[in-house]
């Protein structure tokens, strides 16, 4: 019996709003298909759906080599960025949220600096620096810079998580005879999972969104990411914009954000810490 | 199974403060020990300390005459039950109570047969394969319990186990606990702050206040002869009753009318320099006087406020006008129960016998039982009339 009864019109009401919602939502997602799904021929002709979908666009893409480079360098430079980036988060997370160190405060305040810094007032000095020590225009070039500006969005999502972990169990594993390790292992990290997956997704969609930096500190296709090789897209002619080809490259490097989340999200299940303790 | 000693502990934290000051006790093989005291008493921390969660700043703990000062909470083979009961939520229950034997290392059948055999003391057999969140609150209780008691270490510490849970089901697990620690013979330590549960389960009871040990003994002992102001109010439901008075020759003249000091008393406060002192009355030492008929004792007449008939006893309340009576201890005790108002005198709680025939709003002529009375120091709340009656410490284990 449920204390709220759902009438009729209450339901109505809330189905146009979500209707609303979702339409404002996936209005440009849908445009974006449906203009890559068109040919150049029709790219202009104002109807919002595509009269006869041609599947131009994508052949014309995955015939490029440089964009299936850019997927590439893509996937694996965002996947060990979100890796590194993730053991090293949940370790100064958890120091962060269960120890009393010095400087614990400068360190949290610094990481806090770094996340408000605007990157633009960056990109030259790392330019600079990436040039001199050679590392210009190559993955590490652009993981090491992704980890430093994941490292604070990590910290705070996995230390808001841990801190949520009742201390009681760490101490309870260690009364019945874990070590801090096996404590943190067996107890622990299994209860922040869910803030680790959900670090996760973001530190790993900032990186995969990322252009500033891509364009800045590549040059060839020996680094370059999807966002920043899709601006180097050529038409036809030079004066034919490539847009069935940016669209559908848009396209593409949404679906794999949208499987990680997928996969991801399966694994949040809130409210894992339940039952742990009373209150 | 282990005998723990505490040889004049002490635990002052980083920023200074005394959380434990000089914390000295031998608790034998087996024995069920009560550390009960108001909140922030240190108890707690005590606890913690013999758990090895907390360093010990100064001073010996030993298990076994083994120093373990030193050492890890895992290697002191101790089991704790928490207040929060903090049982693993990832785990079911099974899970959880094997937790420390797969620690531990024991194979597969023999943490079977272990967690089966303390599953069906606790009457959790049919829960095993379930989370702690789809649990009751005495469920999770008696799995904390289970945690403990798998693995059997050589003591069980408790913090508070019962206070999460309403107050019928405490009264049923209280006995449970009680008969488990009794069938299994593990040495336990218990942290309470509820005068009840140090009166019943503990074979020896520790009392506590600002980190201080005030009294140690058993149940009864704590009772009937309370070394001070503190323990006196503390333990005991309805709390004594406590008067100031003035010693006027062989007699004390206290709100209550005058009343005269049999032998034992008079004795005990001769050496008393201070001829302010506060007597204190236990509910039971007062009773209708055509009861009590001619035994021993004194006769006051007092004007009852509200009567209260429980069927086996009558309650009756009066007040007792002048001054209250004042002391460190007594602020302690009414601040730790919420009473710290101060009305006008002093609400005296007696407890009659159920054919007494007392009437609200009525004078009442009642029996004092000046021989069970206490009489303590106002200045330092020294019990001046324990002396007299001063037991060995020694435990009837």
């Amino acid at each position: 019996m449920s204390a709220v009864t759902v009438t009729p019109q209450r339901r109505i009401g809330w189905g146009v709003v979500n209707a609303v919602v979702l339409l404002y939502a996936f209005v440009p997602v849908v445009w974006i298909i449906s203009l890559s799904l068109k040919g150049d021929d029709t790219l202009n002709d104002g109807s919002y759906l595509p009269m006869n979908p041609t599947g131009e666009a994508y052949s014309q893409i995955f015939g490029n080599s440089d964009f299936l480079r850019a997927l590439v360098n893509s996937i694996g430079i965002c996947v060990i960025a979100t890796a590194v980036a993730l053991v090293l988060a949940t370790m100064a997370a958890y120091a962060i949220a269960r120890l009393e160190f010095p400087g614990k405060r400068a360190i949290v305040a610094t990481s806090l600096l770094i996340s408000m810094f605007p990157q633009i007032a960056l990109v030259t000095p790392l330019f600079k620096i990436e040039t001199a020590i050679g590392i210009f225009d190559t993955w590490p070039g652009l993981i090491l810079p992704y980890i430093t500006f994941a490292l604070p969005l990590g910290i705070y999502t996995l230390s808001a998580f841990f801190r949520e972990i009742p201390w009681e169990l760490e101490k309870a594993a260690q009364m019945d005879g874990a070590t801090p390790y096996q404590a943190f292992r067996r107890v622990i990290a299994p209860l922040a999972l869910p803030g680790v997956f959900t670090t996760a997704i973001l530190v790993f969609i900032a990186c995969w969104n990322d252009f500033l930096f891509a364009i800045s500190l590549t040059s060839t296709n020996a680094a370059r990411t999807v966002p920043a090789a899709m601006s180097y897209f050529t038409g036809a002619t030079t004066f034919e914009k490539p847009t069935a080809a940016i669209a559908a490259a848009a396209v593409v490097i949404t679906i794999p954000i949208v499987l990680f989340v997928l996969f991801f999200q399966r694994r949040i299940v809130a409210g894992l810490t339940s039952g742990a303790v009373k209150g | 199974m282990a005998e723990i000693v505490l040889d004049h502990v002490v635990k002052r934290y980083p920023d200074g403060s005394l959380a434990v000051d000089d914390f000295s006790l031998e608790i034998a093989d087996g024995e069920f020990i009560i550390l009960v005291g108001p909140s922030g008493c240190g108890k707690s921390t005590t606890l913690n300390m013999i758990a090895g969660l907390e360093d010990i700043t100064r001073g010996e703990l030993r298990i076994d005459g083994e120093v373990v000062n030193d050492k890890a909470p895992k290697d002191r083979d101790i089991a704790m039950v928490f207040q929060s009961y903090a049982l693993y939520p990832h785990m079911t229950v099974f899970e959880n109570m094997a937790f420390p034997l797969v620690l531990a290392r024991v194979d597969k059948e023999t943490i079977k047969t272990k967690v089966d055999e303390a599953a069906e003391m606790l009457e959790l057999t049919q829960h095993l394969e379930r989370k702690p969140a789809n649990l009751s609150g005495g469920q999770r209780q008696r799995v904390a319990m289970g945690r403990a008691i798998v693995r059997s270490p050589k003591a069980f510490l408790m913090d508070e186990p019962l206070s999460n849970l309403d107050a019928k089901l405490r009264v049923q697990m209280r006995t449970q606990v009680a008969r488990i620690q009794k069938s299994l013979g593990t040495t336990t330590v218990y942290v309470t702050h509820d005068q009840t549960e140090a009166m019943t389960l503990g074979d020896r009871v520790v009392v506590m206040r600002g980190g201080v040990v005030q009294q140690v003994g058993t149940p009864t002992e704590l009772y009937e002869h309370p070394r001070n102001l503190f323990v006196g109010g503390f333990i005991g439901s309805p709390s004594m009753n406590f008067l100031p008075a003035t010693i006027e020759g062989d007699r004390l003249e206290s709100g209550l009318g005058t009343l005269t000091m049999p032998d034992a008393v008079r004795a005990a406060v001769a050496e008393s320099s201070e001829k302010q002192v506060i007597i204190g009355l236990r509910p039971e030492h007062f009773e209708d006087a055509s009861i009590a008929g001619d035994k021993p004792g004194a006769t006051v007449q007092v004007p009852l406020d509200i009567v209260e008939s429980m069927g086996s006893d009558v309650y009756a309340y009066f007040t007792v006008t002048g001054d209250q009576a004042r002391s460190g201890d007594l602020e302690d005790l009414a601040k730790d129960t919420g009473q710290d108002m101060h009305g006008d005198g002093t609400t005296v709680t007696a407890r009659l016998d159920a054919a007494a025939r007392v009437r609200p709003g009525q004078e009442a002529t009642l029996w004092v039982d000046t021989a069970k009375m206490h009489v303590f120091d106002i200045g330092t709340g020294r019990n001046l009339t324990a002396e007299t009656a001063e037991t060995t410490q020694a435990v009837e284990a």
